[in-house]
């Protein structure tokens, strides 16, 4: 009986992977997201980031500083580079926290609809009624800022939100067959959200996780620029426009140019996976 | 209740008037209740965040009995429910208490920012709104074509860059590059209304790129379903000018759904703009709340915030009275 499922998924999820290969825009956003996990992973052993020379301070790019220096004489090339790590390990955190409390609160919700259904639901669209973004900031500013207050900050600002997509997946699985009859056969409540519905309702949670997951790169990028996020002497590149925004006005372009556009590239990377995603699961 | 001859379906619309009334009154109340509930979890978070309110206002070398009299003063060694039932009493009547930093009411911060945002979203939307719908109904009926694809793309890839990064990218450009726009939006005192909006065009770009992408796939979607629909195959088929069937036919059913998501964003966008506002050195809600939050000046966090929230659910509101009002099937309801 468990074979079942598997001899039918088995196929189609084959077809859907060489759907997914054979999107362009998908493979584009997979390459750009790639080098930058290159770049976090190996990027601190090829390049120093905090190597700082004062003589050689805000020196504007040339061949020996390809993306220029700071104000500390910093090579802006190997900070760009060593820039994608922080974000690339805070950000995902952020997501899997929020996916996983959301699901289980969604599984809840859905799952026992009526007082604590209505009390959750009300809760949450209460929550959702102010920006992501203040969530975060607010929450912030109690936590005090450090990566991992960053991460818990987002990943509990995203839970009303998956919460509220994985409980009407959870509502419209509820009254098939495959429930009934687990619960025919004794089950416990416990035992038929997490084995019965959850593996049925994980295409949206993992829409969901891409979706979310360029949300926490946005975000943690905007954090990071208002000061409340990742924290000196990191090289993250939101912290370092941050650091760097009073100098352009002096005509200090490259010192917020290159970081700007790595985070576009990252953003968009992971908006054009999404997409495809979205469009094979469909 | 009304006799005739084709009294079934007159019962029928009856009964759909009586139950979308009631979908209205309910949600309105559903509103208040989620308004109740955010003025709850603010001021728990305002008050319980920042443990003893005397001491963190004086610092921790303030002496014991000085950080009480100033509890005593500022009312925070009451009861919390006491001190809620107070706090969102003068709250409804405007009473928004006072600032811990400028030892002076916090109403009227909130109000000056609260407009001056209102004016950036204002400019953003006239501008994004009519761009957008035009854009998501050009990919609509060139569906499947490069103008599409790249409609579509640059749009949704436009939405996801954060707003500081694209502003970055214009400032640079515009503000320093070919010297068009100033670099601040706040206008200098004394000038006109055009001089403030030339100000704020240059800000509103980066909420025009985050919000085309959602108006344009919003619109895109409701013109590709309006258009395979039936009532617009008629109406092609009973040999109406193509012109009239679009217009008459195709954008108003399209354009239903878009009102929803404009709207949505928009209540969004008046918290959301606290990135731009502090680019661009700009006065508004967001900053506030910013400032009031790393300053942790809490009476002004919590009523920037609540502030916030409540535009979002009034705003969203309206835009089901307005989708109520302007949806054919639906429209009888509000007569």
């Amino acid at each position: 009986m468990s074979l079942a499922p598997a001899l039918r998924s088995g196929p189609v999820r084959w077809e859907r992977t060489r759907l997914l290969l054979s999107t362009p825009t998908f493979m584009v956003g997979l390459a750009i997201l790639l080098f930058w996990v290159g770049c976090a992973t190996v990027g601190q052993t090829l390049v120093d980031p905090l190597a700082d020379d004062m003589m050689n301070s805000l020196l504007p790019p040339s061949a020996e500083h390809w993306f220029g220096t700071d104000q500390l004489g910093r090579d802006m090339f190997a900070r760009v580079i060593a820039g994608s790590r922080d974000i690339l390990i805070v950000a995902p955190l952020a997501t899997v926290l929020g996916i996983v409390c959301g699901t289980l609160l969604g599984l809840i919700m859905g799952f026992f609809p009526g007082l604590v259904d209505d009390l959750l639901s009300r809760l949450i669209e209460a929550v959702l009624a102010l920006p992501l973004l203040i969530l975060a900031l607010v929450a912030l500013t109690a936590l005090g800022a450090s990566n991992g207050t960053v991460i818990v900050a987002i990943g509990l600002a995203f839970t009303p939100q998956v919460a509220r997509v994985v409980r009407s997946a959870v509502m419209s699985e509820r009254h098939l067959d495959y429930v009934a009859a687990a619960r025919l056969r004794g089950e416990t409540a416990v035992y038929i959200m997490v084995v019965e519905i959850l593996p049925n309702i994980l295409p949206p949670i993992t829409v969901e996780l891409t979706v979310r997951l360029g949300y926490a790169i946005f975000t943690v990028a905007t954090l990071s620029f208002l000061g409340v996020g990742l924290q000196p002497p990191s090289p993250d590149w939101g912290l370092a426009i941050s650091e760097n925004y009073a100098l352009i006005g002096g005509g200090y372009w490259w010192t917020v140019l290159f970081d700007a556009l790595a985070i576009g590239s990252l953003v968009v990377s992971i908006n054009l996976i999404a997409e495809g995603l979205n469009g094979a699961l469909e | 209740m009304k006799l005739s001859a084709r009294g079934g379906a007159d019962d029928r619309s009856l009964a759909q008037e009586t139950s979308t009334l009631s979908f209205l009154i309910r949600r309105l109340l559903l509103s208040l209740v989620t308004l109740g509930v955010l003025s709850i979890l603010v001021f728990a978070g305002g008050q319980l965040l920042p443990g003893d309110v005397g001491r963190s206002i004086l610092g921790p070398l303030a002496d014991e009995r000085a950080v009480a009299a100033l509890n005593h003063q500022l009312g925070t060694d009451r009861s919390l429910t006491v001190q809620y039932l107070d706090w969102i009493s003068h709250f409804v009547r405007g009473d928004m208490s006072t600032s811990y930093a400028f030892r002076s009411p916090v109403a009227p911060f909130v109000g000056a920012a609260l407009a001056n945002s209102l004016k950036l979203a204002a400019v953003a939307f006239v501008i994004v709104v009519p761009l957008g719908i035009a854009g998501g109904v050009l990919a609509a009926m060139k569906r499947g074509t490069a103008t599409d694809r790249i409609i579509t793309i640059t749009g949704l890839s436009a939405t996801v860059i954060p707003e500081f990064v694209s502003g970055i990218i214009l400032i640079l450009l515009f503000g320093i590059g070919l010297r068009l726009f100033p670099m601040t939006a706040t206008a200098p005192p004394g000038s006109g209304v055009l001089t403030g909006i030339y100000y704020l065009l240059l800000p509103s770009f980066p909420l025009v790129f985050l919000l085309f992408g959602y108006i344009a796939r919003m619109a895109r979607a409701g013109t590709i379903e309006a258009l395979d629909s039936d009532y617009t195959r008629t109406a092609v088929l009973k040999g109406l000018p193509w012109r009239l069937v679009i217009w008459r036919h195709v954008l108003r059913n399209a354009l239903l759904p878009t009102i929803t998501v404009v709207a949505s964003q928009a209540g969004y966008m008046i918290g959301g703009l606290v990135v731009i506002e502090t680019l661009f050195r700009y006065q508004g809600i967001g900053s506030l709340i910013y400032t009031a939050a790393r300053g942790h000046d809490f009476p002004m966090l919590e009523a920037g915030v609540l502030v916030v929230g409540l535009v979002y659910v009034a705003v969203t509101l309206a835009a089901d009275l307005a989708y109520t009002a302007l949806n054919p099937r639906l429209r009888g309801a509000l007569r």
